[in-house]
């Protein structure tokens, strides 16, 4: 599919249901307090726009944080249970709790305990909760698929066992691990607004609060604006790591490769 | 002798006794044919030889201490994320070969497999035949006294095989080193070896070992001579016969 096709399609599709969207607003004279028009949307942002786009940057920072978190604890865990059968033994089971234990339920509890003076810590420990297990997950099985004639040709030549890491496990579990880390960004950007949801009131003052806030105070269309703001979000962290993504893996994996050409 | 068997006997954990009582010696610059039916212990006994495994039972011994020894299998196995060259390094980036040094000889070896101009191709941009090439590239670039190859050819079509068939005897004669080769191909181990090892399945076994004495160089016209066509079917005859 050319790029022309690939960007104007969906973006032809997004004008034409935003205008529709418009004129069915405007044509039905629905309240704005229901469904807002996109000029009343628009309008809403541009009233308060300072005050959220520093409330979307701390979200982001907050998001940016867990994910760097998840990131390093999550390639980290893994290449230890690489390294160690027992260690992987021990603690998986413990790393699946985590994970099927909904993040949300937890979440009041943390925000006593961490969060009681530094709540933003609390806010960062949810969405590093939440976008932990993907990372260390894909990376696990990604340490786990190599050649094993590639070690074995590694071995004859005397590599040992950091070395197979380094220069076989390693290159082998990046697209696993790029592809958790897709995964990852989305959910360190879910498990924030969550924690700011649940923080609610006083300090926290990321996007996810201001939802709940606008949503109190029946203010519909500055809710839309909010949310427009982390679709927007979400998409950019998305389109940053698969562009990583392409980066990394275009000269060689079969899941970046043009078909023909 | 280079290397010596004595009385190898592996059994893996799954209880299937893949090699018993197997002796075999192999002298200096020899090239060594291993044939016999699928599941004999061929790749097994390869493998032990390289140090990958252990043997249940019996020793393998070198008489001037392990030789370098490189390894070719079946299947390319390159490393996909990294190009030729760098695959073709590998065994000199782990012996901390300066890089250099490592590249220089690296590209010769592709050189004399016939990948010259493709040094930064990756491996996916290359035909099943030239990837084997770079394996093969990869295997000599280490400068081994001793090769072992597990079926090399056999995904290839046969034109391929033999210029590689060709290729190989070429290096053997040039760089003298010992080769052990492991083929389901009569006509292959007829045309490549000094020597052929039938083997026999269940327990994998030694059945028969088959001097050739034609000359060296060999080429392409030897595949139409008498004496190949007694030693093919010599080989034949040995695998047919202990076989049943
Ligand atoms: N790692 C292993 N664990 C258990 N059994 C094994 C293992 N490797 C090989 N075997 C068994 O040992 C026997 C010999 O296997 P091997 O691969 O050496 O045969 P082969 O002669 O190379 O066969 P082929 O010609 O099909 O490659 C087979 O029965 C096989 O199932
Ligand atoms: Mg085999």
């Amino acid at each position: 599919m050319n790029m022309l096709w690939k960007y104007a399609l969906p973006a032809l599709l997004g004008i034409a249901v935003v205008a529709a969207w418009q004129g069915a607003v405007r044509a039905l004279a629905v309240p704005v307090y229901l469904v807002p028009a996109p000029s009343d949307v628009w309008a809403a942002f541009l009233g308060d726009a300072p005050s959220l786009l520093a409330s979307l940057w701390a979200t982001l920072e907050v998001t940016l944080i867990a994910f760097a978190c998840a990131l390093v604890g999550g390639v980290a865990l893994a290449v230890l249970f690489s390294q160690s059968r027992t260690v992987e033994a021990m603690l998986y089971p413990y790393a699946i709790v985590l994970q099927v234990t909904p993040v949300v339920a937890v979440a009041p509890l943390l925000l006593i305990w961490v969060g009681y003076d530094h709540v933003e810590r609390a806010l960062v420990l949810i969405a590093f909760l939440v976008a932990f297990f993907p990372i260390l997950s894909n990376t696990t099985l990604g340490l786990k698929s190599t050649d094993h004639n590639l070690v074995d040709l590694l071995r004859l030549y005397g590599a040992g066992r950091w070395q197979i890491l380094w220069r076989l496990k390693g290159p082998t579990a990046l697209p696993y691990l790029l592809g958790g880390a897709k995964i990852a960004g989305g959910l360190a950007l879910i498990g924030a607004v969550v924690a700011e949801m649940v923080a609610g009131s006083g300090t926290a003052t990321g996007l996810g609060w201001r939802i709940v806030e606008a949503g109190n105070r029946l203010e519909i269309a500055k809710m839309f604006a909010e949310l427009t703001l982390l679709a927007l979000l979400g998409i950019a962290i998305f389109a940053t790591l698969s562009a990583v993504e392409h980066a990394a893996l275009r000269h060689w994996h079969e899941s970046v490769l043009k078909k023909d050409g | 002798m280079l290397l010596e068997l004595d009385a190898i006997s592996k059994i893996f954990d799954s209880g299937t006794v893949a090699l018993e009582g197997v002796s075999l010696q192999v002298a200096e610059g020899e090239l060594l044919s291993l044939v016999g039916p699928s599941g004999c212990g061929k790749s097994t006994l390869l493998r032990l030889i390289a140090g990958l495994i252990q043997p249940t039972a019996g020793s393998v011994s070198f008489a001037g201490g392990k030789p370098e020894t490189a390894f070719v299998f079946q299947e390319p196995t390159l490393m996909p994320w990294a190009d030729v060259l760098t695959n073709a390094r590998l065994a000199l980036d782990l012996e901390h070969v300066p890089r250099r040094e490592g590249e220089a000889r690296a590209a010769a070896a592709l050189a004399r497999a016939g990948l010259k101009g493709f040094e930064h191709a990756y491996p996916r941009e290359l035909s099943g035949g030239m990837k084997m090439r770079v394996s093969i590239a990869r295997a000599i670039a280490a400068r081994p006294r001793l090769l072992l190859m597990d079926e090399p050819f056999a995904a290839l079509d046969e034109p391929a095989r033999q210029a590689l068939n060709d290729d190989l005897l070429g290096l053997w004669r040039e760089d003298g080193l010992t080769i052990v080769f492991v083929t389901h191909s009569i006509y292959e181990s007829a045309y490549l070896s000094t020597r052929v090892v039938v083997m026999g399945a269940r327990p994998g076994r030694v059945l028969d070992d088959i001097a050739l004495d034609q000359p060296f160089p060999r080429d392409e016209r030897h595949r139409f001579t008498p004496q190949f066509a007694a030693a093919a079917a010599k080989i034949a005859a040995a695998i047919k016969e202990k076989a049943g």
